[in-house]
């Protein structure tokens, strides 16, 4: 479990204010989910794997005796995508957003538990544009959080798929293969014997070559001419995202390996790395809604991953100087502290953060400090801690103004 | 650190199926254990070979937790209770060091034979799948990796083979063979593991502790390989032979329960005049019938029982007073009701300590444990939310809750400071040196309801018919 320090707080905020700032830029609306999910959304086929599923924390129901069970939220997508099944069906557009914490537990159990993040989910639309949209919308916050030195890297989740099959594994097999991939296992499939040479070398060609344009695309079209119908249409869709990312200026790289954890993508699957670290990811995932009982909606979306991003942020650094007001009581007598509040309350109602303090101890992160003594005739010191000038003040009218002037 | 220094080896043996051949086994490679036999009254054991050695006696199921919290260095019990523990807990301090040659038959998942079910792949494919097992994470693993899409685990203390297929769809239950499945009525689907016993250590004590000497005698009866052909000539005969009950749903269900409480309740049903085919103490069947078309009965375990009337299994159910308690406590509203008691099978529920711990009463160990001599308190008990309600109303803090599957007196005074269990005449505890510090509740076997069987129009008739039938038992 994870404190998050004022300090880290500050960071937190300013992810979420970018981000938050941004979707509704671009039309999104903001949603929040229950913690409490029931267990059956994540266990079937096309939601989380096995291996996630076995790191969350599910227990029973008030009604426990019937059996069902519910999960802390251990993904963010899917109960959005129940959200939208449930109350927004009727929609056949929805742009939403979420900040959100998800649950798992690794190993031992002591690290990981609460992660949190920063996700949005286009529903409905036509192919490409969405796919386009939710990178870019992705990448702008990236951007304005100040992160340098990101890249982003692109895979398909049905080239992956389509890849697989050439290997003509049983079902049961295939299913194991695809969650060693989704685990990132990707030597499992090096290692199993393909049926082909011509499977061997287009393996050699995708998890060997890692493309910077469309065009490395067009050259993979080029050289497997024999490729399946549903590697082509899958190589055909990633081909027109990426030429669309070109000609909008976007760089990334083409890296099939690219693609981890869920298996509800269907389509493009994207992440973004800052150094090695993945701060994001995302895709499509047009079964998700269809699966859950939902009408056949495509759909994609992204997440972003806070806490890796708060370590790369760099220090807020107005935060540094010295700032707000300090109202001090000289002494604490009932007559001085209401002189207190009231000299407090004035300065915020003008816009002015005003702290109280009753101690006497000596303050130094302060613009300016107003003593209170009481004492006619003038009841107020007035320090301004950056000239270091001291001034006795007769009223709060005559702060106000030294306030104002600076 | 614990006491590697002093070099005191613990190691926590089986009780039960796996007492004879463990015991066998430690006669042959001589570890100086007197007394390990199916007769023992006494949980530990001293070493006359080796001064340093000790040994606990306990459940199965306990083992691979005791274990792996390292209150045991070492410990032998069946692979079934150890993947259970595992699957759940992956980084579980437990190291298999190696199986031991004995071990009958394995895990399976199981269906009725009259549910038509024939393929594990027709299930991952339906909308909901109840399954029922003394393995509740080995079940859900399974589940989980059929990529079932809505399934719902019912954890029970026993009798998994009685439940499919009306109460449940499946079972993961433990079975001798594929042919002893077979004769129950229930066809086997898949094989989860076989189940030999293996000797487990804790990972620390492993790696800390000399354990060598006692490694050592083992090491003449370690098997490199894991067995694997136990059952399996039992196996490769493909016809089955699937003894099909005859079987159809029945208006009313009635559960009564197995092992302790079955003789007197046999006895009480004779009193009230019911007469039962199959539920008499010389014959054992998991579905008596008593004459009446519209009454099914069912013999499952009485701790089981509220859930399964909760959950609309069973409309009516004999079961004990403590069983339904610790029910209600957990889900206080449960739609389950206790109609009277039967005024046998009375216990008391009592809270013990050891002698050695100088208090009279739970608020003298309330202070005692705020004084932080005993905390976190350990408490062990197999009413875990008794437990629970009884350590929190009295404002005990810290406290850790052990569950255990009977015979709490076992952990006293190593593994556990207080018990919370069952007591007929508390001689037992006395002979384990323990002193009874409070007195939760007395119980006695009852019949409960579901409040939902009491009103419904199609049954309230039959039902109120069968409660009074009982209730003449009471005269």
């Amino acid at each position: 479990m994870q404190d998050l320090l004022p300090e880290e707080m500050l960071r937190f905020r300013r992810i979420e204010d970018v981000f938050r700032t941004s979707c509704r830029n671009w039309g999104y609306h903001e949603v929040r989910t229950p913690t409490l999910e029931y267990l059956y959304l994540f266990t079937a086929t096309g939601t989380l794997t096995p291996s996630m599923l076995s790191k969350v924390y599910s227990f029973l129901d008030w009604d426990g005796w019937s059996g069902e069970r519910v999960v802390l939220r251990p993904d963010g997508t899917i109960p959005v995508a129940r959200l939208y099944i449930d109350n927004l069906g009727g929609q056949e557009l929805a742009r939403l957003f979420y900040v959100t914490n998800i649950f798992a537990f690794k190993g031992t159990g002591k690290v990981n538990r609460e992660r949190w993040q920063c996700g949005a989910e286009f529903f409905g639309g036509a192919k490409l544009a969405p796919d386009v949209e939710i990178i870019l919308l992705a990448e702008e916050v990236i951007r304005r959080l100040g992160i340098s030195n990101v890249g982003l890297k692109l895979s398909h989740a049905g080239l992956v798929k389509a890849l697989l099959k050439e290997f003509k594994l049983s079902p049961a097999e295939e299913a194991k293969m695809t969650d060693r991939i989704l685990e990132g296992n990707w030597q499992a499939l090096t290692k199993a014997k393909s049926t082909s040479p011509e499977t061997d070398r287009l393996m050699a060609a995708l998890l060997g070559l890692k493309g910077k344009s469309s065009s490395f695309l067009h050259n993979v079209k080029a050289s497997f001419p024999k490729a399946s119908q549903d590697f082509k249409s899958s190589l055909e869709d990633l081909l027109s995202i990426t030429t669309l990312l070109d000609n909008l200026g976007c760089s990334y790289e083409i890296d099939i390996a690219a693609i981890h954890g869920f298996e509800y993508y269907t389509g493009i699957c994207f992440q973004f790395l800052a150094d090695r670290e993945k701060i994001g990811g995302g895709g499509r995932y047009d079964r998700l809604v269809p699966l859950m009982n939902g009408e056949d909606i495509p759909a994609c979306g992204f997440a972003l991953y806070v806490d890796p991003i708060m370590k790369l942020l760099p220090l807020e650094k107005e935060k540094k100087g010295k700032s707000g007001i300090l109202v001090k009581g000289k002494e604490s007598t009932p007559e001085i502290i209401k002189a207190c509040f009231a000299v407090a309350e004035s300065l915020r109602d003008a816009g002015q953060p005003a702290e109280l303090d009753f101690t006497g101890r000596e303050e130094s992160n302060y613009r300016w400090v107003i003593l209170v003594s009481g004492k006619e005739p003038s009841p107020f010191v007035l320090t301004d801690c950056k000239r270091n000038r001291r001034r006795d003040a007769t009223s709060v009218a005559e702060i106000f103004k030294v306030v104002r002037e600076g | 650190m614990k006491d590697y220094q002093a070099g005191y080896i613990k190691i926590a043996l089986p009780k039960g199926r796996f007492l004879s051949p463990t015991a066998n086994l430690l006669a042959e490679i001589d570890l100086g254990f007197e007394g390990y036999s199916d007769k023992t009254k006494q949980y530990r054991l001293r070493s006359a070979r080796f001064p340093s050695l000790s040994a606990k006696i306990l459940q199965e199921k306990d083992i691979p937790i005791q274990v792996a919290v390292g209150n045991y260095d070492l410990g032998i019990c069946g692979l079934d209770w150890i993947e259970e523990f595992l699957v759940k807990y992956p980084a579980g301090a437990i190291i298999k060091i190696s199986g031991l040659n004995y071990g009958e038959g394995g895990i399976h998942v199981v269906a009725s034979a009259e549910a038509e079910i024939t393929s594990l792949d027709e299930l991952s494919a339906r909308g909901s799948c109840r399954i029922v097992s003394e393995y509740p994470n080995l079940a859900e693993a399974f589940a989980l990796n059929l990529r079932m899409r809505r399934f719902r685990i019912f954890p029970v203390w026993g009798a998994a083979e009685a439940y499919p297929p009306e109460d449940a769809d499946l079972a993961v239950l433990w079975g001798k063979s594929r042919a002893h499945i077979a004769a129950q009525g229930l066809i086997p689907l898949e094989k989860l593991l076989l189940v030999t016993a293996f000797l487990i250590a804790n990972r620390e004590s492993l790696e800390n502790k000399d354990l060598s000497q006692i490694l050592m005698c083992f090491d003449s009866k370690l098997s490199a390989e894991p067995q694997t052909s136990i059952d399996h000539e039992l196996d490769i005969c493909k016809e089955l032979k699937i003894t099909r009950p005859s079987w159809l749903a029945k208006e009313i269900n009635l559960a009564l329960p197995d092992g302790h409480q079955q003789a007197p309740t046999a006895q009480f049903l004779k009193q009230a005049g019911l007469v039962l085919q199959g539920y008499s103490e010389e014959v054992v069947s998991r579905r008596p019938s008593a004459g009446l078309d519209w009454l099914g009965i069912k013999v499952i375990r009485p701790q089981d029982m509220p859930l399964q009337v909760a959950n609309g299994n069973f409309d009516l159910a004999i079961t004990g007073e403590d069983w339904l308690r610790e029910h209600l406590y957990r889900f206080p509203s449960s739609p389950v009701k206790k109609l009277f008691a039967l005024g046998f099978g009375t216990v008391k529920i009592v809270a013990a300590v050891s002698q050695e711990i100088p208090v009279a009463d739970i608020d003298e160990l309330r202070s005692l444990v705020q004084s932080s001599k005993f905390a976190p308190l350990k408490v062990a008990s197999e009413y875990i939310n008794i437990a629970d309600k009884y350590l929190r109303d009295n404002h005990i803090n810290p406290y850790k809750l052990i569950p255990t599957w009977g015979a709490s007196e076992a952990f006293l005074p190593e593994d556990a400071d207080m018990l919370i269990d069952n007591v007929q005449t508390g001689k037992t505890l006395k002979q384990h040196k323990l002193r009874i510090i409070n007195v939760l509740f007395q119980s006695s076997a009852c019949l409960i309801a579901n409040k939902n069987s009491l009103s419904n129009s199609d049954k309230k008739e039959k039902v109120k018919f069968l409660t009074q039938k009982l209730r003449a038992g009471l005269l």
